[in-house]
């Protein structure tokens, strides 16, 4: 369902990605992690399409189609969502107004009617509280004045209603408690059902107790330099990332 | 007789003030003959043209304001033509057909149903049956609870003594520059008398009166609210209005006397010229209330039309306990112009007024807040606050804020917050990675910020509004 080749990108002049290659499979959970600077969250705001990023060479198929000729929203329409690692806030817009906005944009494109908004306000409240908001966060501004874990969980919740093919988490975890950090990972388990894709990047293996991945990759300097099972998590856990320098030496 | 002839009758007739009332356009120019000729034109009493010269004869003495935040070429006054006879059935688009295509097109946008369309692009239609029901019907209504709402021209025949008494009182003939040029020329506009202990059974609103909404460029209102009486009026329309007046010169009177509230509300969208910049509606006007005891005047409005806008509706907070309130959203783009705000002058004990300003600024646009709160000495346990948020689109625009505030009282509470931002980036990426355009997205934003005033307008109105602000925003995105 994506197949990236030879990706090299740059942000502001500098190289962080490069000749990245990686293939995923439907239903297949893949944790990205590696040092700070290894172009971990870049990986995820180049396939989102984020202004700054610039694709210098490589390509991008996603379910076929050629991934990085798409608008930002043409690729979210697609499937493609990015669980923010520091999600902004929009001061005055409610949650619900904005999450009905995206489920209906992206039922448009599948050629799905619009929900009705007591349909929508229904299927809104049941999420907020498989994700343990408040169905009163949805009546607040997007982002407005929550904490550090409901920004996340909210992130979690519009994941949910809009029903993406591949799900990028960029750092989901960073700033979370635990057991905010079981809200989330119950969250993505419940939506893992055998089709659905996801690219979870982090710095810890803790996340990865819960969200359980078919395959762990080492992004360093740009490039993934190991790849394996759930086990290399706990690895480098225990051993941090230098090893792999010798290795690769 | 020889066509030449007839139209050099025609013009002396213009010079000498004898014609009929159906003909002509007085020549550009502006004189005593002019205020004269309008008024007798008008049928208007003796004491009318008395109170019209005497603002005219203010107005040879004044000097057009120049320290607003606005740059234009000097308007030459002598060069407007001050009465044109309104339009005949002959002259008007005889259809849609005929209209230009890109109002059409804005009409379309705002979803406007197609007979209101023909009746705001001033097509020659006669009365639709709906309309004139729905005429009668509030009409009824109106005079059931004796409440009077009339073209002001209407009043002064057959109310004189109500509007002797409340006209000229709040915004005098002397006030300003602009607001003595439309005392001595005002062509029409409306009138409102709201009857002791009454409450208005309606909204009301200009739209009603859209036959006669072609008052021309110097629109006059009154609104006087009896003691113990409430009314909500709205001004205009979210549909641009055709219009061939640059320079427009409106004044409104509010009276709200002992326990009166007066809501009024205003989405204003003339023509803000084009993408360049050029032609567009000049509006500066002059709204003022004042509030007796217990009295309490809401102004609220949304401005997105004019090339130039210069406008400070205020309130004089007279009596002890009243209220005086201000929220309101100015949206620029292209090369507009808005230099916007209130006065609010507490001269009553316990008065309090709250003070909403929003100022979007897109393109190469320029927007200012300006604002007065004013404390008089005898203004105990006055209370004002203030949030004045500024919100630029692009970086080619401006935003501009000029707080006044001068207190008399030292038992006066001020708060003044103000804030700018801009649409950033990371709002914008955030909502196009869920699938919205950047357009949808933009405006989408704006009218998030724009929340609390939109939530002071009557709930129709707020959701044109909402989408008058789309309309407006478009190509200031990418």
């Amino acid at each position: 369902m994506l197949e990236i080749h030879n990706l090299n990108a740059r942000v502001e002049g500098v190289d962080i990605l490069r000749n990245l290659s990686l293939s995923i499979k439907p239903g297949e959970v893949h944790a990205i992690m590696g040092p700070n600077g290894a172009g971990k969250s870049t990986l995820g705001n180049v396939l989102s399409g984020r202004p700054g990023y610039e694709v210098t060479s490589g390509e991008v198929l996603f379910n076929g189609k050629n991934l990085l000729e798409l608008e930002i929203e043409e690729r979210a329409r697609e499937g493609l969502f990015l669980a923010f690692q520091y999600p902004v806030e929009i001061p005055g817009v409610t949650n619900m107004e904005f999450l009905k906005a995206s489920v209906d944009a992206r039922r448009k494109h599948l050629g799905m009617p619009d929900l009705s908004s007591f349909d929508f306000m229904k299927l809104a409240r049941e999420t907020s509280k498989k994700v343990s908001l408040d169905p009163a966060f949805l009546k607040r501004g997007v982002n407005e004045g929550f904490s550090g874990g409901e920004k996340k969980r909210n992130e979690i919740m519009q994941m949910m209603l809009l029903e993406p093919s591949l799900c990028i988490l960029d750092e989901t975890d960073s700033g979370l408690d635990i057991d905010a950090l079981q809200v989330v990972a119950a969250g993505v388990n419940s939506m893992r059902d055998g089709k659905r894709s996801f690219i979870v990047v982090t710095h810890y293996q803790r996340l990865l107790d819960y969200i359980v991945p078919d395959f762990v990759h080492v992004l360093a300097a740009g490039r993934i330099v190991k790849t394996g099972g759930k086990d290399l998590a706990l690895e480098l856990e225990a051993k941090g990332y230098a090893w792999l320098d010798d290795e690769g030496a | 007789m020889t066509e030449q002839v007839e139209s050099m009758i025609r013009k002396d007739y213009s010079a000498g003030f004898h014609t009929n009332i159906e003909s002509d356009t007085l020549k550009p120019g502006l004189d005593e003959d002019v205020v004269r000729f309008i008024s007798a034109k008008k049928e208007e009493p003796e004491w009318m043209l008395e109170w019209r010269l005497k603002a005219f004869r203010a107005w040879q003495e004044m000097e057009e304001p120049t320290w607003a935040h606005v740059h234009y070429p000097t308007i030459n006054f002598q060069a407007l033509s001050y009465y044109s006879a309104p339009k005949s059935m002959a002259d008007k688009p005889k259809s849609l057909a005929e209209v230009d295509p890109e109002l059409l097109d804005m009409y379309a946008k705002l979803g406007i149903p197609l007979h209101e369309q023909e009746a705001l692009a001033g097509v020659a239609v006669d009365a639709v049956i709906d309309s004139v029901s729905v005429v009668t019907t509030y009409r009824a209504k109106l005079e059931e609870a004796g409440v009077i709402f009339c073209p002001i021209s209407e009043a002064i025949k057959r109310f004189p003594e109500l509007v002797r008494k409340y006209l000229g009182t709040v915004v005098p003939q002397k006030d300003n520059f602009y607001a003595a040029l439309n005392s001595a020329v005002f062509s029409d506009g409306s009138f409102v008398y709201i009857p002791k202990g009454t409450r208005c059974p309606m909204e009301l609103s200009t739209y009603f009166r859209i036959n006669e909404m072609n008052t021309g460029q110097f629109e006059r209102t009154l609104i006087v609210a009896d003691e113990g009486s409430y009314v909500s009026y709205l001004e205009g329309c979210t549909a641009p209005m055709r219009d061939e007046n640059q320079l427009h010169a409106a004044v409104v009177e509010l009276v709200a006397l002992d326990d009166a509230q007066i809501k009024y509300s205003t989405v204003q969208n003339w023509y803000p010229g084009d993408k360049e910049g050029k032609g567009g509606i000049y509006n500066f006007v002059t709204k003022r209330g004042i509030c007796h005891r217990n009295a309490r005047i809401s102004w609220t409005q949304v401005e997105t039309g004019s090339a130039i806008t210069w406008k400070y509706p205020s309130c004089i907070l007279k009596g002890d306990n009243s209220v005086g309130e201000f929220y309101s959203v100015a949206l620029t783009n292209n090369f507009q112009q808005a230099d916007t705000g209130t006065k609010m002058i507490h001269i009553g004990k316990n008065t309090r007024s709250t003070i909403v300003a929003k100022g979007i600024s897109a393109g190469r646009s320029q927007s200012a807040y300006r604002g007065l709160v004013r404390i008089n000495a005898g203004a105990e346990g006055a209370r004002n606050y203030t949030q004045c948020d500024s919100l630029l689109i692009g970086d080619r625009c401006g935003a501009h804020t000029f707080p006044y505030i001068e207190s008399k009282n030292s038992s006066a509470q001020i708060e003044h917050e103000a804030t700018t931002s801009k649409v950033s980036d990371d709002q914008l990426f955030l909502c196009q990675q869920r699938g919205l355009d950047a357009e949808k997205a933009v405006s989408m934003i704006v009218n998030g910020f724009c929340r609390e005033v939109f939530k002071e307008l009557p709930m129709e109105f707020a959701v044109e509004a909402g989408k008058l602000l789309e309309v407006s925003l478009e190509g200031s995105v990418g």
